[in-house]
């Protein structure tokens, strides 16, 4: 059982990072897709201890972080309704819109919740006849076939009252538009582990087609981010561009097909305009026309709201990995998570957020001693 | 309704976790699902080959795949061996 003796020895990583360090001959930038692989990364410190020049860069795999300023600002504004109760994932309530964030309209009476999973909101509308309840449905293709799901739920039951300002994101169109930047420095990617266990990794072959960067799909534990870089620099060394999948304890080549299913059934792709990055083509999902009654945009008039995004901090260049979130003037000093001038700032699963929880403590740590 | 903020905070993160009972609910498969000593209720919809017993991928609530026994506990042996299991489900569920 090698992956088993590997994961119970608790020097599996160090001897990854000396045989990284035997297979490295030259620089390599690297990206982790995903915003829970970058926490990983920095919790365990990862990016530390690997061989002089692999670098990570961090990507834009966190979606409270690239949720556009006019869909906070259209939350917002619902939530501002007293006949509207809004109900999405934790940290989207302190993200910064245009004037406010959904923590003050909750603050100044709002009814603004929080749930684990986008069944409770469902629940919350069954149980509450009387409130317009408007689930605020962010999230990658991860999450998509959830919110999916209690949409299609709701259109079954015939549920009046419920409703969603649906505003998702899709990775490979992300990945194809920071490949063709002229910027661009990323030679590597560790795909994303839970939108491929949705998704597969068939759509990835088409742009190692177009681009050949090698992409593996990597997990969310320290040793699997650390086979998968293992992997990533094998490829590059040997100059292969090809995918690969490390987290196969749940990713398969076509994925989840029932979620696919239902995701396909509920959504369509459209242009997604991302916070910090700008326009991507067919880099989002919306409802279909079919499902047009459960949508909060078109329900409460805000199709028109539009917002400039100010040049407020880095973090349109730390979305692409091409700065540090510790490349910021502002970081840790103006903008920390109490008081976040951006996005990423935000979420633990932002960069600048896991830079600020773990970095911090690390340099702080190494001073002491 | 509210849950702990760490367990909402993390849409990425989806985390194994063992069903210990199903039944319908409203047409959906509902199960309970043991994740360490906290279990939650989880859709099962999205992978109708779990039975009781088996490990699944949860994430928002629902199950987007179902995980071999012996993959599930490496995970958890080898984060154990390291002494990384108890603050991974400290932070995913505290306070719970």
């Amino acid at each position: 059982m090698k992956y088993l003796d590997e994961y119970r020895n608790e020097t599996i990583a160090r001897r990854i990072v000396d045989e990284l360090g035997r297979r490295t001959t030259r620089p390599w930038v690297l990206m982790e897709i995903c915003g829970g692989q970058t926490h990983t990364l920095m919790r365990y410190g990862i990016d530390e201890i690997l061989p002089r020049g692999i670098e990570l860069v961090h990507g834009p795999g966190c979606p409270v972080c690239v949720t556009s300023l006019e869909t906070i600002d259209k939350a917002i504004q619902i939530a501002s309704r007293s006949d509207v109760t809004l109900i999405s994932y934790g940290d989207m309530l302190r993200v910064p819109g245009s004037h406010s964030d959904l923590l003050h309209v909750k603050a100044q009476g709002g009814d603004v919740r929080i749930v684990y999973s986008p069944t409770e909101a469902l629940k919350f509308a069954r149980a509450n006849p009387d409130r317009k309840v408007v689930f605020f449905a962010v999230g990658f293709e991860t999450t998509a076939p959830a919110n999916a799901m209690v949409v299609w739920q709701a259109k079954r039951e015939g549920l009046t009252n419920f409703s969603t300002l649906a505003s998702h994101v899709l990775v490979p169109p992300a990945m194809r538009a920071l490949l063709a930047a002229p910027r661009n420095r990323v030679q590597g990617f560790i795909g994303p582990g839970h939108v491929c266990t949705v998704m597969g990794y068939r759509e990835y072959e088409r742009l190692i087609a177009e681009f050949r960067v090698p992409i593996v799909v990597g997990g969310f534990e320290p040793l699997d981010l650390l086979e998968a870089i293992l992997m990533l620099v094998t490829q590059l060394e040997e100059g292969r561009a090809v995918i690969e999948n490390q987290y196969v304890r749940s990713v398969t080549y076509n994925g989840n097909l029932l979620a696919q299913k239902v995701m396909a059934e509920v959504f369509e792709v459209c242009d997604r305009k991302w916070r910090g990055i700008g326009g991507i083509p067919d880099s989002g999902l919306r409802l279909r026309p079919e499902y047009s009654e459960f949508d909060a945009d078109r329900i409460f008039g805000t199709e028109g709201v539009t917002a400039d995004e100010p040049a407020e901090c880095i973090s349109a260049e730390v979305l692409q990995g091409l700065k540090k979130p510790t490349d910021c003037s502002a970081f840790g000093t103006r903008c920390t998570p109490e008081n976040p001038l951006g996005a990423p700032m935000v979420s633990s699963e932002g960069a600048c957020a896991a830079y600020h929880q773990y970095r911090r403590l690390a340099i702080a740590g190494r001073a002491n001693h | 309704m509210n849950l702990p903020k760490s367990v909402a905070r993390n849409m990425c993160l989806a985390i194994p976790g063992k069903i210990v009972s199903s039944e319908m609910h409203s047409g959906i498969r509902v199960g309970r699902v043991q994740f360490g000593g906290i279990e939650r209720d989880t859709c099962l919809d999205f992978v109708p080959e779990a039975s009781i017993g088996d490990y699944v991928i949860v994430h928002v609530g629902f199950a987007i795949s179902c995980v071999d026994r012996e993959e599930a506990e490496r995970s958890y042996e080898a984060l154990e061996a390291m002494g990384l299991l108890k603050g991974e489900l400290e932070s995913e569920f505290e306070n719970s």
